[in-house]
């Protein structure tokens, strides 16, 4: 995607897709919430905390489960007027810190109460649960005024193992930017230029350029042109099969060093058995069709040999 | 001198650079936005690269959704030869606590902290909610601006302030005028837009010395304390209308043997956070409060809190200020703070 100021960006989405375990003391509460009932936990204080944790404030292990609730009062909220995508429920409503009917601290959840002018501070409220659990705090669909409740009760909880793990998923989307030196790398990819950068102090080329020579601290900021052909420095030879595979294996994956550029970049060899790969092989890039070609390393296909004479290890020897 | 009674080795901040925080700098990677304030505060401590013992930094790669990508930022710094370096997963303020902590060591005399962060490129309430207990609370999504909610919620409730002082807060930081700010919508009640943080991308860096090179620098601010706490992370188990773990740090940072403050520069990024905070370091109505503009105003995430430290510096260094009190927040609602004591002459 292109931006005014000549920037590339594109969208990206981190995932993660963890499960958690719980322990014995929040493994026994989210049981509890699965099976529609609300636990808190007996401190070394004698206090009750909810949710329960394996220690209190002061470092003690807590210790017997305690039932609370399920109706509570809001200790403090916010008002939220246009829920996020994360959020429990879609039409606005308020965060509210509750303090369950036997607790001593607060839990956070979300209490849909239909208005702001419905919520306050002391407000009583009850839950609403979820007709399908499965052992979260997400149980609990959300809580509501008790004086509008129905206070449907939780179906009766069918004899279930206790809740060890939950899927704890992390979604994470961005707008990510090439920065200014390598979107222009990435836009001479599509006029089959490959451009470098040059340290107006130690004159080494880098490739990508780059806004920081990490010798000099200066900018690596000159632009110049360098050769689409060039020197294997180094190569492995993928035989595991993985998805992301471009070809399936074995195949040469190969760091070469460009002609002009003090540093090499990473890309494949085709054209040859893996086996004859070595150091030194000389290698030219294959670029995709013109019509295929954009701002993207992947304009280059591959490279394949030459046939020309392998260099000398001493041409190399620095950039291994 | 700290409360137990061990002398500390004096350390100084004889340098501070900072990029005027922007809300989106597309241009700049990590390492363009490191490089021009580190070489401004080497330069302007007289130093070279080669001077500095010990280099550490603050960043959190979840703003760029890059791993490692405090190593990227580490070409701005041109750590080669290798350098002895060091990284927290923090904002810098932390990074400058473990350069003061390397400091009384005493082999080395020099150390440059710096910060960075780019959270333009991410989606800020999303990436602050993974950094919640992962049972109870980001399951449910809750972001920052509904945590920093219900803390001023508790503080309105309380009686200790109303909107209206809160807008004040928001006036005196962002100019203009405090009633007028109060017919302004709701972004999440009872905070309005101008409570909030105006996020911004940035980058910061502080040089501090100890020993001769810092008796031999032009500009000196001396840490006469620091110290760092941390409340519990559940909610329910605090009470949300202070902060007691800024005033332990303070105790043990030895802010009351300054004498009189004459600055303060606090990390308060919601305008409620601000009165908490004074009220947790009993600043009166003489001190004077986030000259900077502070993190209501340019909140660089992982930056605003060395930045804190360093403007106090600043302050000093120019003579505006003989002591001054920095303060740095990390976690929901104020849950951890770190705060530093600094002033024009050396502990007596
Ligand atoms: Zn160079």
């Amino acid at each position: 995607m292109d931006r005014d100021d000549g920037v590339l960006e594109a969208p990206y989405r981190l995932e993660y897709t963890y499960q958690r375990s719980t322990g014995p003391v929040i493994g026994r509460f989210l049981t509890g919430l699965r099976d529609g009932q609300l636990e808190g936990v007996r401190t070394a204080a004698g206090t009750v905390m909810v949710p329960p944790l394996e220690y209190d404030t002061q470092g003690a292990a807590t210790g017997e489960a305690v039932k609370v609730g399920p109706a509570g009062t809001v200790t403090t909220w916010a008002w939220v007027t246009e829920p996020r995508r994360e959020h429990p429920l879609t039409q606005p409503f308020a965060w509210a810190l509750i303090k369950l009917d036997g607790a001593d601290t607060a839990m956070l959840h979300a209490v849909d109460a239909g208005s702001i002018a419905a919520m306050r501070t002391g407000l009583r409220v009850t839950p609403r649960w979820r007709a399908a659990r499965t052992g979260s705090i997400r149980d609990l669909e959300c809580f509501i005024p008790a004086d509008a409740a129905s206070a449907a009760v939780a179906d009766a909880a069918a004899a279930a193992p206790s809740v060890t793990l939950f899927p704890s998923p992390v979604r994470l989307d961005y707008t990510v930017t090439a920065g200014h030196h390598l979107s222009v790398y990435l836009r001479a990819m599509q006029d089959k230029r490959i451009v470098g950068g040059r340290c107006p102090s130690c004159t080494k080329v880098y490739l990508p350029p780059r806004g920081a020579c990490p010798t000099c601290g200066v900018p690596a900021a000159e632009t110049v042109d360098v050769a689409d052909h060039g020197v294997v420095t180094t190569f492995c030879i993928i035989r595991i099969p993985f998805d992301a595979a471009p070809f399936p294996p074995p195949y040469v994956a190969v760091a070469v060093l460009l002609e002009g550029a003090d540093l090499p970049i990473y890309h494949l060899v085709r054209g040859i058995e893996p086996e004859q790969a070595r150091m030194g092989m000389r290698v030219k890039a294959v670029w995709v069709p013109d019509e295929q070609l954009g701002p993207t390393l992947a304009s280059i296909k591959w490279f394949e040999p030459t046939g020309e004479p392998d260099a000398d290890r001493a041409q190399i020897e620095r950039h291994l | 001198m700290s409360r137990a009674g061990h002398r500390h080795r004096d350390v100084a901040i004889i340098s501070f650079a900072q990029l005027p925080p922007v809300a989106r700098d597309a241009a700049r990677d990590e390492a363009e936005l490191v490089q021009p304030v580190v070489n401004q505060a080497l330069a302007e401590a007289g130093l070279t690269r080669k001077d500095i013992g010990f280099t550490v930094s603050g960043s959190c790669d979840y703003l760029i959704g890059r791993p490692f990508s405090f190593v990227s930022a580490l070409d701005g710094v041109a750590p080669w030869p290798p350098i002895a370096e060091s990284h927290v997963e923090m904002d810098g303020a932390w990074a400058l606590y473990e350069a003061w902590v390397r400091l009384q060591q005493g082999d080395v005399d020099t150390a440059l902290v710096y910060a960075y962060g780019k959270s333009s490129l991410g989606d800020l309430p999303a990436i602050l909610t993974t950094q919640l207990d992962p049972y109870y609370l980001a399951p449910l999504g809750i972001d920052g601006i509904s945590l920093a909610a219900l803390q001023a919620r508790a503080l309105l409730d309380s009686g200790r302030a109303s909107e209206r002082d809160l807008a004040a807060v928001a006036a005196a930081r962002r100019g203009g005028d405090a009633a007028a700010l109060l017919g302004a919508a709701y972004t999440v009640a009872p905070l309005r837009a101008h409570d909030c943080p105006t996020v911004a991308d940035g980058a910061c860096a502080v040089v501090l010395a100890a020993g001769d090179v810092a008796r031999r620098s032009a500009r000196k601010a001396w840490i006469r304390g620091i110290d760092h706490r941390v409340e519990p992370h559940q909610l329910g188990s605090r009470d949300l209308t202070c902060s007691p773990s800024t005033t332990t740090a303070a105790e043990h940072a030895g802010v009351a043997s300054l004498g009189a403050i004459d600055v303060a520069e606090l990390h308060a990024p919601f305008s409620h956070q601000e009165l908490i905070l004074r009220d947790a370091l009993g600043l009166g109505a003489s001190v004077s409060i986030n000259p900077s503009g502070g993190a209501l105003v340019a909140n660089a995430m992982m930056v605003a809190g060395l930045a804190r430290i360093g403007s106090a510096a600043a302050r000093i260094h120019d003579g505006t200020a003989r002591t001054a009190v920095a303060h740095a927040t990390s976690g929901p609602c104020l849950q951890q703070n770190l705060v530093c004591a600094l002033a024009a002459e050396v502990s007596p």
